[in-house]
């Protein structure tokens, strides 16, 4: 006697820790791409700020861009660009790449209002006290242009970390992918779903709740 | 590093009519997304902060899952989720409810914000003018909510429009979905994206220039 074969096969334990294995690539791919978009968001940013016309011409146009088209549009044209040109990369590292370019736009746009934040004759009394231009951008405008802008970067990394759930459509077995696959294999798709959202959820929610926490303590 | 591709933009261009036709169907289902996004969020709000208790706890679970999960989580949800119950929708209300979903979500934190913004002795003094609770509302409150949230609210249309382009995953044939089905028919995948890049690109830059005239017309006194 036979057993019938079925391909479909109920949600186990073993699929709660490959759910968590997928958690951990999303939170890898967003911590890489928040990180390296930050710096180079911030250095933009201050591109941005210090050549107004020269900068916003250049830099600031094509930053734009790549806030003006979906994440999704992007992925799928730079993966194939690199595919065009010849690269050979990894979905992970494209998805990376991408990711941290287009925080990098985002950041950018917040770090130059931190900077423009604080004002001129902020920044004059500093450079009038003896220091010098780097020395004014370390301990005045840093200090002070961080604060001003630290809940927008947080709602920028907060949107990444969501966003990298793009990364599936090049076929990275991030958290929403690994979701997808399980729920075609196990046919509970409410089950699936509800544990892979508590998974973004737990990942969002307390940065959310401590970067409000923070802005609040910095207010009083 | 060998370059041996050959880029052919004719046939995306002989396409071009389907692409555009595609980037309508972008702009309506966003648009209606927003429209009743707002209308969703305000209540969602207003439940927030004044609502009787149960009603108000909806009104956080809706606005923490919309801001703390992906749009494309949600998506799913409405798709594959509702599907466990025998509810099949159509692409096109997968997506309508996604982005309505999301959208209300957002924007009822940032009407949350408009209506603490709003002093409450504006309230008092409308009621004390003879104005019932819902008139004072209508009337004295939310306008002057819009006017403060006017600017988060632009660009959460525009996140709409981006948002909406998620709808290729789920199969609806917006302009992402469009541009998806052609370019695996052609195998032209790169030229076809670019294009599409460059139509939302005009669409956003136009839905902006559209909000400037707007609120420089409203808000001009």
């Amino acid at each position: 006697m036979s057993e019938p074969i079925s391909f479909f096969s109920g949600f186990g334990p073993n699929d709660l820790w490959y759910l968590a294995q997928a958690a951990w690539q999303t939170l890898i791919i967003s911590v890489l791409a928040i990180s390296t978009g930050t710096v180079l968001g911030i250095f933009f940013g201050w591109i941005l700020s210090e050549s107004k016309i020269a900068g916003a011409i250049t830099l600031g146009l094509v930053l734009d861009a790549f806030r003006s088209i979906p994440l999704i549009i992007q992925l799928v044209l730079f993966y194939n660009l690199f595919t065009v040109v010849g690269i050979a990369i990894s979905p992970f590292w494209a998805g990376v790449t991408i990711l941290a370019v287009y925080t990098s736009a985002l950041v950018a746009n917040v770090a130059r209002g931190g900077i423009e934040a604080v004002g001129s004759p902020m920044r004059r009394a500093g450079r009038s006290l003896g220091l010098s231009y780097f020395q004014t951008m370390q301990h005045v405008v840093w200090p002070i242009g961080l604060r001003a802008v630290f809940p927008s970067w947080v709602g920028v990394a907060l949107g990444v970390l969501k966003d990298s759930a793009l990364v599936s459509v090049l076929g990275h077995p991030e958290l929403l992918k690994v979701a997808r696959d399980l729920i075609t294999r196990t046919q509970q798709p409410l089950l699936v779903l509800a544990v892979a959202g508590a998974f973004y959820f737990a990942l969002s929610f307390p940065i959310s709740r401590y970067a409000a926490h923070l802005e609040r303590k910095w207010q009083s | 590093m060998n370059f041996e591709y050959t880029f052919h933009w004719r046939p995306v261009l002989r396409k071009l009519p389907d692409l555009l036709e595609a980037s309508l169907v972008t702009l309506q289902i966003s648009v209606l997304s927003m429209v009743i996004g707002i209308v969703l969020g305000m209540c969602l709000a207003l439940l927030r902060v004044n609502g009787p208790k149960p009603l108000a706890w909806v009104s956080t679970i809706w606005v923490e899952t919309a801001r703390n999960t992906p749009a494309l989580f949600q998506l799913f949800f409405f798709s594959f989720g509702l599907g466990s119950f025998g509810w099949h929708l159509s692409p096109y209300l997968i997506v309508l409810f996604g982005l309505t979903f999301n959208n209300a979500g957002y924007l009822a934190e940032n009407f949350r914000g408009g209506l603490q913004a709003v002093p409450d002795t504006q309230l008092r003094a409308a009621r004390s003018l003879g104005m019932s609770s819902f008139q004072s509302y209508t009337r004295i409150i939310i306008p002057q909510v819009f006017r403060i949230v006017y600017h988060p609210m632009t660009n959460q249309l525009v996140w709409a429009v981006l948002m909406s382009s998620l709808a290729m995953i789920v199969g609806f044939r917006e302009l992402a979905g469009e541009t998806q089905a052609l370019a695996f028919e052609t195998f032209r995948i790169f030229e076809y994206f670019a294009v599409a890049a460059l139509i939302y690109y005009v669409m956003v830059k136009f839905i902006l220039g559209i909000s400037k005239l707007i609120a420089w017309r409203m808000f001009r006194y």
